[in-house]
């Protein structure tokens, strides 16, 4: 269909989601919330160390404490060999997986798993772990990133090798990966430029910081088959990692996906299934475990601190003719940082001709990074997006001009190379350019200083697999199945394309999240690509059903197929007189003419469309205390099309609220000796009611070609603008350049003195 | 540490007995003892809000509650909310408006904003801010959370 012309009927609507009364009565089912009779629960024994060597694990103690059931160590593991597998946006090494489930000779950061234990109480098994004697020998711990890239630092996997380096080298090393893209010449386009600007950044680590700690049950049958309930994004992705850290069939394992509290990336990967599946297995009874807060901040996947160095330069035009940036991103205890999602997104939204970026992936004695909303992305943009605000301001052109200049559009060649398909990036600049925030003057505060700062963002978004059914229910209404954890609303926008396609009313589609073995593969919920590929699969497996019912129509009528036509929920025939008949009516007799209708779907989709934000910010600065806050916030984002517009507005305010947390508050705080200080809600400051505006959005629909519908993702690309548009606003309102995240009052402090 | 203690409270109008160890919080008495899994459990420290109870009509955290401690008194959670199959005003405002995305929050919320509009049923949207900033939400900024239970005060006003 074309997708400019079509009048949607239910597409672009706001019906109420079909899982919302289950969530504001308290009855959905998360995770932690299972329960089966004779349940044993299960704790983590954790390292108090950041790095050193596990001598020995004395556990007969434990073992011997009342109600204990179990107590498992690595030694219960398989013994695996490296190697990398694809698993939807970050690639993942068995070895290295199963060395972070539970920690073999070494534990490399405070909060590496150790081992765990079954009891019949939460409360005994708190009390289990505590008996476990480990004797440790502790060992220096390095956990800045440019420290750990040092010749002298201490070593934390002795085995690895840089991949991707220039000069092969068999030295021991913490660099774990390093990557170049680069095109044009470097030296001229600084030679040409008229305005150069360099600076350094340092951005620290940050949590995902979902609410809901992570979960597992799981019930080992003596036939060898496991149940595992979580609260995961993937279903099939927690399936086939379990499989390969414990070296079982996938097919032995069934994971029925529970309600998810929150994952932004962070539950993509696995931490308690595979340890409830083994205490499972050794006690022949199910085990939960359910983390606590201080765990999850521990011994989760927060993403990377970094540092960055940014060199650009551009002409009196307003053109950016260089641009040279080197990152090196912490992955955390083992390979994986998304630095090079950093490399390919920073300056993406940007046509630069002679480019030069490095990034570096370094391990350091803090959890194994994860995915985090845009990974790698928002950390870059904190460079690159402030050195062209600077840019802009020393050669006195508006930073939404300047970056009009610059503005990729289609057929602009990324950082990697391809080139773009229709995008809507110089949309949302002009939008912002625009819009009621902009064109206002800044508020006049007492005793505070006011600015207003922009920044853009990209972001890739993912394709990848999955399947969907669509059937018809004898009433003519439609369930819809699909494999895809409903993290924020997929339910409803799933429901909303098959209802679109079938004629239907959002409310007469019953959508259905099902656990492995009940629908196809389908990969995680990530990559902003649920409604994009999920959708598009809804898409197709509906006009199966479509299909389906002209051929039971056509048996009705004794016609052809072709000769009957389906639209807005009516089947008619074009070539027997003027029959036709509604859905419900053809649902009712599809027993006579030829049976149940299911249609269905699995796909890959290639036709990914990107995604750009820019937005626009107002902050007040208080220079006694240097706290900062966000007065006024307006994004502007090219959202292919809004399936349920509610929903895309509360991706894009909840990714700002996140995006500001990390710009100001967010940070892990480790001490002398590798502890980390803040692991609570307490002390890791997450933004509150009290800390944000309001959050105006404006949804820009350039169509993706490469979706039936138009859909593009829109979960990610607005965390990455925050940071830096919030760091632009304050050098606006204080004249400070701010190089380091988080902006929090101590360092807006300091920068304001060392100005003055 | 068994040494169960036998408590009564009433729970959302009804009244209910239990044993439970003088270790266990009001939190996991609700969830895993009474099979009361809408209050959730975010932090154990007070600082998420995702537990929210109403305890003898004051709002509390019930992680940082002893479940012995609420012998004698009331308790009100999300289950309690709905009056039979007709949602409170402020259920029905958050899904009109998408005030929830994962909707792990929500039952704090809920009952935060509950314990808010019952002492001040015509809050500013700062008054509003102040009430729920006790509770934690990741997914949705605030802003139609907000929105919902300044619209659900103004329907309970007749407005």
């Amino acid at each position: 269909m074309d997708v400019q012309e079509h009048k949607f009927k239910v597409i672009g609507t706001r019906p109420i989601r079909h899982d919302g009364v289950d969530k504001v009565t308290g009855r959905a089912h998360y995770g932690a919330d299972i329960s089966l009779p004779g349940m044993l629960h299960g704790k983590v024994l954790r390292s108090p160390h950041a790095h050193a060597r596990i001598k020995s694990i004395d556990a007969s103690a434990a073992l011997a404490l009342p109600g204990v059931k179990a107590v498992i160590t690595s030694a219960d593991f398989p013994k695996l060999q490296s190697g990398v597998v694809p698993m939807g946006e970050l690639p993942m090494n068995p070895l290295y997986m199963s060395m972070n489930l539970l920690a073999q000779d070494k534990v490399l950061y405070d909060g590496h798993a150790v081992a765990a234990v079954a009891a019949t109480s939460p409360h005994i098994a708190e009390e289990a772990i505590k008996l476990i004697k480990v004797d440790y020998e502790v060992l220096p711990h390095v956990q800045d990133v440019v420290a750990a890239m040092k010749d002298d630092a201490p070593i934390l996997l002795s085995e690895l090798r840089t991949s991707g380096a220039p000069e092969k080298s068999d030295k021991p090393t913490n660099t774990a990966s390093q990557l170049r893209f680069a095109r044009g010449d470097l030296e001229a386009g600084f030679k040409a430029a008229d305005v150069i600007v360099e600076r350094e950044f340092d951005t620290a680590m940050v949590h995902q910081g979902y609410i809901e700690p992570h979960n597992a049950v799981a019930q080992y049958n003596a036939n060898g088959q496991t149940t595992i309930w979580t609260s995961t994004q993937g279903a099939f992705t927690a399936r086939d990692q379990c499989a390969l850290v414990l070296n079982i069939p996938a097919g032995s394992i069934k994971v029925v996906p529970a309600e998810i509290g929150g994952g932004f990336g962070g539950k993509i990967g696995i931490y308690l299934e595979p340890l409830a599946l083994l205490l499972s297995k050794k006690t022949g009874k199910p085990v939960k475990l359910v983390m606590s807060r201080g765990e999850v901040l521990r011994a989760t996947g927060p993403t990377s601190g970094s540092h960055i160095r940014v060199k650009m330069g551009a002409n009196k035009a307003g053109k950016i003719t260089a641009a040279q940036i080197w990152m090196a991103y912490e992955a955390g205890a083992f390979p994986g940082a998304p630095v090079g999602a950093g490399c390919m997104t920073t300056i993406a939204p940007y046509d630069v001709e002679n480019l030069q970026i490095d990034g570096f992936d370094v391990l350091v004695n803090k959890p194994k990074t994860a995915a985090y909303r845009a990974p790698g992305s928002t950390n870059a943009a904190m460079g690159s997006e402030t050195v062209i605000d600077e840019l802009a301001e020393k050669l006195g052109i508006d930073p939404l001009e300047f970056r009009r200049i610059n503005g990729a559009k289609e057929g602009t060649a990324q950082p990697a190379g391809p080139k773009f398909p229709r995008i809507g990036y110089l949309e949302t600049v002009e939008a912002i350019k625009n819009s009621p925030h902009y064109k206002s003057p800044l508020p006049k505060m007492d005793g505070r200083v006011v600015g207003r700062g922009v920044a853009s963002g990209f972001w890739f978004n993912a394709g990848f697999q999955s399947s969907a059914t669509v059937s018809i229910n004898s009433d003519g209404t439609a369930n819809v199945v699909t494999g895809s954890t409903d993290i924020g609303g997929s339910r409803a926008s799933c429901a909303m394309i098959a209802a679109e396609v079938l004629g239907l009313k959002a409310e007469e589609v019953h959508p259905v999240v099902a656990d492995t073995e009940s629908i196809g593969h389908t990969d995680m919920t990530g990559g902003s690509r649920v409604t994009f590929a999920t959708g598009y699969a809804v898409y197709d497996a509906a006009q199966d059903a479509v299909n389906m019912l002209k051929q039971r129509a056509a048996t009705l009528w004794k016609v052809k197929p072709e000769d009957v036509v389906f639209q807005d929920g009516v089947v008619s025939c074009t070539t027997n007189g003027n029959e036709s008949m509604t859905l419900k009516e053809l649902a009712a007799k599809l027993p006579r003419a030829g049976g149940p209708v299911q249609g269905k779907a699995s796909v890959n989709p290639r036709g990914v469309g990107p995604a750009f934000a820019t937005h626009v910010v107002d902050v007040a600065v208080d220079p006694e205390t240097g706290k900062v806050d966000v007065l006024r916030y307006t994004a502007a984002q090219d959202v292919g099309k809004a399936v349920h517009p509610s929903y895309v507005e509360g991706q894009i305010q909840g990714a700002v609220t996140q995006g500001t947390g990390w710009a100001l508050n967010e940070e892990y705080y480790y001490d002398d000796k590798g502890t980390l200080r803040n692991s609570g809600f307490l002390d890791y400051r997450m933004p509150t009611t009290l800390d944000m505006p309001m959050i105006e959005t404006i949804l820009i629909e350039v169509p993706n070609p490469g979706h039936p519908i138009g859909i593009r993702g829109v979960g990610e690309v607005p965390i990455v603008p925050p940071p830096a548009a919030i760091a632009n606003a304050i050098h606006q309102a204080v004249g400070v350049r701010m190089d380091t995240l988080p902006m929090s009052p101590p360092k807006v402090c300091k920068a304001i003195a060392e100005k003055q | 540490m068994s040494g169960k203690v036998q408590v009564e409270i009433t729970l959302n109008g009804e009244s209910v007995e239990f044993l439970c160890e003088p270790r266990q919080s009001l939190l996991e008495v609700l969830r895993d003892v009474l099979g009361f899994t809408g209050s959730k459990e975010g932090c154990l420290t007070g600082d998420c809000g995702a537990c929210s109870v109403v305890l003898d009509g004051r709002l509390v955290c019930s992680c940082l509650v002893f479940g012995p401690e609420a012998n004698g008194k009331t308790v009100e959670t999300v289950e309690g909310m709905a009056k039979g199959a007709t949602l409170h005003p402020l259920q029905q405002k958050f899904l009109e408006h998408a005030a929830l995305q994962c909707g792990i929050c929500t039952p704090g919320f809920l009952v935060s904003a509950k314990v808010l509009l019952d002492k001040n049923p015509n809050p500013t949207e700062h008054e509003v801010r102040y009430a729920l900033a006790g509770n934690l939400c990741r997914c949705t900024g605030y802003d139609k959370i907000v929105r919902a239970v300044l619209d659900a005060a103004a329907v309970m006003q007749g407005r």
